[in-house]
């Protein structure tokens, strides 16, 4: 928790020091990505050594020699004009991949900086670029292509700048929208006030996020521009006076009965390039994503790597304040929760958490973040995400231990005997489905009831839970009620199907103070009159404060202090919770009003022109 | 009397609203503020009350459409990119997200020197300033050349703090600068900005939800509601004691951090929402 101090491993800090070279290094261990680095890694050495590689000039034909099979002088045999069939496919790679560079880089150039402009000025800019890529997009390729050889001669170079052309919105499409994406990212707005002109914003702030989705794309046209090319050729469409892997299937197609052979290596040379800029860009793409997900996950259980395991503290205890005859609904006992890491090792969130909530009791479980307190409630719910797993430890709930429940056993449990209410009330509603209808069918399901009986439930309860107009709420969609709205629907939902159990994460958090207030009072009344338990994660003390009849403090996956609501606030005594106590504001004394020390301070400053 | 630094008078944002001749959405309906060299301006409201539009409306982030923000005595709420440049050097900005605040490819150097090089400070001099930068926010010096992932919430809003002072500037907007942090790092935070308020004597807009928040660290306080300030006095007078029934019902919606006077508050503030429902039927009626 000291936050000030850097105390981070010095390894995460050296591997991302050099983003670059971690990324080329994973692509190594990548096998995909190592078989096509090989692959093209061999293709551009072959295109840069041809001359070396062949003395044969690829176009000196020789008509006293036409379809040799192989042989010391010609080691791939001859062609229908007594040519060298290697020299050619040599040299062939030269062209074939240059051109394919060109179409693409023609392509990235205009679709990237038109991108970028209509994504970042928008309005006047992206109307227009918009409008001219879908007329590119509507224009039939080949006819554009024979058009331009027509009209310009024969040309490998002139046609692949063309093709260029007709694939700019490839790239155009992918960078405005991850323009738009970046655009409104509070660094870009802190660039501008901090006097950053546009041209620099682009290239700095807005370039380099959006560079990893264009270099892959970069890859998987070339690929694309690579059998286009070959296909030109092969149509009779392209130069015939320069060999490339096009014209090469071009001549074998012609002779296919004679010499079956002569289709083979320029079909070779085609699929296996563009194939391996494919899989290239597929797996680059694989390990970008990859990293996004470790970076998360890193972040999920940050805590428990900051600071040291303390399982062999002990809690603070507070006595009971009186006699409390209600049975224990659930009981936690020594919970460890683990992320198994990709190198195999188990991150560990919750260090043996042990805590009960009895029948009718709100009970808090109050943390900062990366304290595990909700990983804590998860397991509970058997809800962790991926790569999350119970390691040790029970949770009793009502004789049962939900820990080593089967799958299909947990099922029956959750929504029925134990419901959930969510932090953020929005992404927790299906936007394409109505309020009413993701509120009556788990009713239908849960309690076995009929459409009609479930609707009419569901009425009911969004009339309990203070939503005035029950009926067009029902049948409104989640984009078209409020934040506040949408958490009284999930509460609804939450205790649709009489649970003993409701487990209720950080519930007012993402709400408004006085929304919150009315949330509070809501649950509050509820709780009453249903008599369910409630276990409630949270970082608000003034939530515990309305709402708790019993508090668990966690740091770093274990509590530290757990009691009645009333002696911890009254007489914290774990050095943490006290010094949670003292953070807190509310009630502290004011700033008071400006005095003119102040002002003179300001004044020998002097003011800078 | 001082003169104030800054004064917003009767100022309106409209934001277009998409669609064929549909009425633009007033985020602003004629807002007066002003803020005094070295003073903290707090101003509270909900989701949509206009706060964080008056902020970026001062920064310039903002479509101003009428009335008028005064800087030292010079007309901003209008000027130009260009001309809107020049002023990098006297308001900055802290903004409420630590985590999308910082590019989180440019290492810490790099985002910090980057108003420096606006300004053409040298290469040399923008570095010596980077490290006196983090040293005035608590951080050791070798956090320049990490990257932002490699920080905590608490440690990027230092950083954020940071890049705001780098210009020496007469005003910062905070837009919810520790909303996003813990508990305890958000009292560190905002002991930060008092800190380097009474040393620089750099003036704050301090837009926040928190009332209690505001209380900690506002000379004065202005509390917004549906895009009008309803509110604007003395810190403590506006947070303890409101006049108006909108904050009354926001000061008595924050649950305190004791059961006992939680309970006092609640019974409170039912009693309020009674009472003033009452005035408002009473109002209808007339």
């Amino acid at each position: 928790m000291t936050e000030s101090a850097l105390n981070l491993s010095p390894d995460p800090a050296s591997e991302q020091r050099a983003v670059g070279s971690h990324l080329a290094r994973r692509m190594l261990r990548n096998a995909t990505g190592l078989a096509s680095m090989i692959v093209l890694g061999l293709i551009v050495l072959a295109a840069i050594l041809a001359p070396l590689l062949t003395q044969t000039d690829p176009a000196l034909a020789d008509v006293r020699s036409i379809l040799q099979p192989s042989s010391a002088a010609h080691p791939l045999g001859t062609d229908s004009a007594g040519r060298d069939v290697l020299a050619r496919l040599l040299h062939g790679t030269r062209y074939s991949i240059a051109g394919a560079l060109l179409g693409t880089t023609v392509a990235a150039m205009i679709g990237v900086i038109g991108g970028l402009l209509a994504g970042y000025y928008q309005k006047g800019f992206e109307s227009v670029s918009s409008w001219l890529v879908s007329a590119i997009m509507a224009l039939p390729g080949i006819v554009v292509l024979l058009a331009a050889r027509a009209v310009l001669g024969p040309s490998l170079w002139m046609a692949m700048a063309v093709f260029g052309v007709l694939l700019a919105p490839a790239f155009y499409r992918l960078t405005y929208t991850a323009v738009v994406n970046v655009r409104h990212e509070l660094f870009v707005d802190a660039a501008r006030v901090s006097g950053v002109g546009d041209l620099s914003i682009i290239g700095r702030h807005i370039l380099s996020v959006v560079r990893a989705p264009i270099i892959i794309q970069f890859a998987f046209v070339m690929g694309i521009a690579i059998a286009i090319q070959a296909g030109l050729d092969f149509l009779g469409l392209g130069d015939q006076s320069v060999p490339t892997w096009g014209n090469m299937l071009n001549d074998a197609f012609a002779r296919m009965y004679k010499s079956p052979v002569l289709i083979v290596w320029p079909s070779l040379a085609v699929a296996l390039t563009s194939t391996a800029l494919a899989l290239f860009a597929n797996a680059l793409r694989d390990e970008l994503e990859r990293s996004g997900k470790t970076k998360k996950r890193r972040r999920l259980a940050g805590a428990a790597a900051a600071a040291p395991v303390l399982a062999g503290e002990e809690a603070v205890v507070h006595a009971e304040l009186g006699e409390d005859t209600r049975a224990d609904l659930l009981t936690v006992d020594s919970l460890v929760v683990g992320y198994d890491q990709p190198d195999g090792i188990l991150k560990q969130v919750v260090n043996g958490v042990s805590l009960r909530v009895k029948r009718g009791e709100v009970h808090g479980l109050i943390g900062e973040s990366g304290s595990g307190k909700t990983q804590t409630a998860w397991s509970i719910l058997r809800l962790l995400p991926d790569g999350g797993r119970i390691v040790a430890g029970t949770v009793n709930f009502d004789g049962k231990d939900l820990a080593h429940l089967s799958d299909k056993e947990m099922q029956k449990v959750r929504g029925r005997r134990i419901s959930y209410i969510p932090q953020e009330p929005m992404s927790n509603l299906d936007p394409s489905f109505t309020v009413g209808s993701q509120l009556a069918e788990p009713m239908r399901l849960a309690l076995g009831i009929s459409a009609a009986e479930a609707k009419k439930r569901a009425l009911e309860l969004l009339a309990r839970v203070g939503i005035p107009n029950p009926e067009r709420t029902y049948a409104a969609y989640p984009h078209e009620v409020s934040g506040g709205m949408a958490q009284r629907v999930l509460i609804a939902g939450a205790v649709s199907c009489e649970p003993d159990l409701v487990i209720a994460d950080e519930p007012t958090t993402a709400l408004d103070v006085t929304v919150q207030a009315e949330i509070l009072d809501l649950l509050r009344g509820l709780q009453k009159e249903l008599g369910v338990s409630i276990l409630i994660v949270t970082h608000n003390f003034g939530v515990v404060a309305d709402l708790c009849d019993r508090v668990s403090v966690m740091r770093s996956g274990l509590i530290v202090e757990t009691g009645p609501a009333r002696s911890i606030f009254a007489d914290p005594r774990h050095p943490y919770t006290q010094d949670l106590f003292a953070a807190i504001l509310e009630d502290g004394a004011a700033r008071g009003q400006l005095d003119h020390s102040a002002d003179r301070h300001t004044a020998t400053q002097g003011v800078t022109p | 009397m001082t003169e104030s630094l800054l004064v917003i008078d009767n100022l309106e944002v409209e934001y277009p609203v998409k669609g064929f001749r549909r009425k633009p959405f007033r985020a602003l309906k004629g807002v007066s503020l002003d803020i005094k060299p070295g003073e903290c301006v707090g101003l509270v409201g909900e989701s949509g009350s206009g706060k964080t539009t008056l902020g970026r409306a001062v920064l310039g982030l903002a479509p101003v459409t009428g009335g008028s923000i005064t800087f030292k005595g010079a007309e901003i709420g209008h000027l130009k990119r260009r001309a809107r440049r020049a002023l990098s050097e006297e308001i900055q900005v802290v903004f409420q997200d630590p985590y999308s605040s910082l590019n989180p490819s440019l290492t810490i150097e790099q985002s910090l020197t980057e108003p420096l090089r606006v300004t053409k400070v040298s290469s040399p001099d923008a570095s010596r300033r980077v490290r006196m930068l983090l040293d005035q926010v608590g951080l050791p010096s070798n956090a320049a050349d990490r990257l932002p992932r490699e920080f905590s919430g608490g440690q990027r809003q230092r950083i954020a703090i940071a890049r705001a002072l780098a210009l020496s500037p007469q005003l910062i907007v905070c837009d919810e600068p520790v909303s996003a942090l813990d508990l305890s790092t958000q009292a560190r935070v905002l002991d930060l900005f008092k800190d380097i308020q009474e040393a620089t004597g750099v003036a704050y807009l301090f837009v926040s939800h928190d009332l209690a928040v505001v209380r900690h660290l506002s000379h004065r306080v202005a509390v917004m509601y549906h895009g009008e300030i309803v509110e604007y006095g003395e810190g403590d007078k506006v947070t303890s004691d409101p006049e108006h029934p909108y904050t009354q019902r926001l000061l008595l919606a924050a649950p305190v951090p004791d059961p006992i006077r939680q309970e006092q508050r609640r019974a409170d503030r039912s009693r309020l929402i009674e009472a003033q429902k009452e005035i408002d039927l009473q109002a209808s009626v007339h």
